[in-house]
């Protein structure tokens, strides 16, 4: 498998704070890597850094071999990596469909300088995408519900939905999770995981639920101190005594991190 | 739904543009001068719409003018066609440039900064007498292809030119709300980081926003410089930039037409308050407008709205 990421010594620091040092990670195409460690661990920075939204300090980031280092998040976007949010980042007043529409038109729009006036926004081919996105998310209940009014698990879907619409070859997941309860945490990760194995997408996904973790990461990468202190298999990292001692059991042994 | 609105809209710009020849010069004049400002309160619409108010948009009313009467007094160049043209792109230009700057802000400080710009231009044109000073300076009478009307002609022939100018407009303001552009609007006003991470930048959409607005703005300009046949600073005043600002939130941003209708209903208002009650006319378009915002918080192109949704269901309350 031909390698889709990689990052070489990557470092960002806030003043005297280092929230990420010597990250070096290789990902391979259609791999679904799970990433954990503690609040402050430097997993939501990592993200941040591939997807734009923070400049690294240092090091490299290469996307299908391409420097993508501190590249504005629209053009790594355009490029083929996209990313949803711990708080999921939809349009509140729109209705379920037309939050789908807008993101199936931007990722159908005419090249060029004037592709955003030249196109508009409902076409057939927006509209089937739009609705195949509904369809593969699995919210078509909610397809005229307006966006505020969404329960927490379906504004993720909603969420993670629009970042596929621009069909992405890299997907980086935020605490996909977060929020929602433990009943339904399974179900939802299931009809995502299915979505994105159906769109052949490689994903990278930060999590704290260690079940969520081993049940659908092939890879797994522990953070801890702004660091990766272990990458294998979920079964070899999550047995690895230091990310147990570390990460694992960091909620049990309060303070341990702070 | 869309064409047949399009079909109304070419309806009424018809009937508009045939009853010309039946009314009074004043109210002609009257209706090109509502219509011209219209431009103006299309590009607030535009702006508007992204949750963005502009109390500068007299700045390229304003430029839109002058450049009119300039090129009259240093030219004699009188084409009211070529003109008109001139005043939208020279009030462009100056949107693309300030746009810039515009574009990175947002609300109040969008706003201030607006009414900011639009005053410095007021203050450069009271200084500088080459340009009239305070009283600016008369516009030469406009021409149509070397066609020069006079009198309830000329009135007649720039009400045709503003119609044909309004409907060209309409018709583009349309296109824009339908494309990825202009439908962006919500989604920015809602949510700017999802937009940027769906791949658009937000500063460039609301740039061009800026400078469509900076180019209706001085289309309405140059059109109503060539009704009045006069140009002077309270052109780029913020009060007049108010008075747009007035007509926006009494037209609403639904809909395209809703600024003509509003931008007349402005006026015919203004023009009876002031004939009956020259000592109150500001307060009953202060009453005016107090009553759309109490009733139609949407302004008058709710009513639409409102009849759509009574046909659709009927019996049922509005």
């Amino acid at each position: 498998m031909s390698t889709i990421l990689e990052v070489r010594d990557l470092e960002k620091t806030f003043g005297q704070l280092v929230a990420a040092r010597d990250i070096n990670v290789s990902v391979p195409q259609h791999q679904t890597v799970g990433v954990i460690g503690a609040n402050g661990a430097g997993k939501t920075t990592f993200i941040n850094m591939i997807t734009g939204h923070l400049s690294p300090t240092k090091g490299t980031i290469l996307f299908e071999d391409k420097d993508i280092t501190g590249k504005p998040s629209r053009e790594i976007t355009g490029l083929g990596i996209s990313r949803s949010f711990q708080v999921a980042q939809i349009f509140p007043t729109l209705t379920v469909f037309e939050n789908m529409c807008i993101a199936a038109a931007i990722a159908h729009r005419k090249p060029g300088m004037f592709g955003n006036i030249m196109t508009p926004v409902r076409s057939a081919e927006t509209t089937a995408a739009a609705e195949a996105a509904i369809e593969l998310f699995q919210i078509g209940r909610y397809r005229d519900v307006t966006a505020n009014a969404l329960p927490q698990g379906v504004r993720k879907l909603l969420d993670i939905g629009m970042a596929v619409a621009g069909s992405p070859r890299l997907l980086l997941l935020d605490e996909p999770t977060s929020g929602i309860s433990i009943e339904e945490k399974f179900d939802l990760m299931n009809v995502v995981m299915s979505a994105l194995k159906t769109r052949k997408i490689t994903v990278l996904f930060v999590e704290h639920d260690m079940e969520i973790v081993a049940r659908f990461a092939d890879r797994v990468l522990a953070f801890y101190d702004g660091t990766v202190i272990a990458d294998g298999t979920a079964h070899e990292t999550l047995d690895n005594p230091k990310v147990q001692e570390l990460i694992s059991g960091v909620r049990l042994k309060a303070g341990a991190h702070a | 739904m869309q064409a047949g609105a399009q079909w109304v809209g070419g309806l009424l710009l018809l009937v508009a543009a045939a009853a010309a020849p039946f009314l009074p010069n004043w109210v002609v004049s009257l209706a090109t001068i509502a219509f011209a400002n219209a431009l103006v309160v299309l590009g607030l619409v535009v702006l508007w719409r992204v949750g963005l108010v502009s109390f500068g948009q007299a700045l390229y009313y304003c430029i839109g003018a002058y450049a009119v009467a300039l090129m009259g007094r240093w030219i004699g160049f009188t084409d009211a066609i070529a003109l008109v043209l001139l005043g939208g792109i020279v009030a462009g230009l100056t949107a693309a440039g300030i746009g810039f700057l515009l574009a990175r802000y947002r609300e109040i400080f969008f706003a201030m900064l607006s009414l900011a710009l639009s005053m410095i231009l007021y203050g450069v044109l009271v200084k500088t007498e080459s340009l009239g000073s305070t009283d600016g300076f008369s516009v030469l009478t406009p021409t149509f292809f070397g066609y020069a009307p006079h009198g309830a002609q000329l009135s007649r022939a720039l009400y045709w030119l503003t119609l044909a100018i309004d409907a060209i407009a309409a018709l583009f303001v349309g296109l824009y709300f339908r494309s990825v552009a202009g439908a962006l609007a919500a989604p920015i006003r809602d949510n700017e980081i999802r937009v940027e991470f769906l791949g658009v930048s937000v500063t460039s959409i609301i740039h061009t926003k800026v400078v469509i607005a900076g180019v209706l703005g001085g289309l309405g300009g140059a059109l109503a410089a060539m009704t009045i046949g006069h140009v002077d600073p309270a052109m780029a005043y913020w009060t007049t930039s108010g008075g747009f600002v007035f007509v926006t939130v009494l037209a609403g941003s639904g809909y395209v037409a809703a600024a003509f209708i509003g931008s007349l209903v402005f006026e015919v208002v203004r023009s009876f308050a002031v004939d009956v009650m020259p000592q109150l006319w500001q307060m009953t378009l202060g009453s005016v407008l107090l009553l759309t915002i109490l009733f139609l918080p949407e302004g008058l192109g709710s009513l639409v709205s409102r009849l759509k949704r009574r046909v659709m269901k009927p019996g049922t309350a509005p």
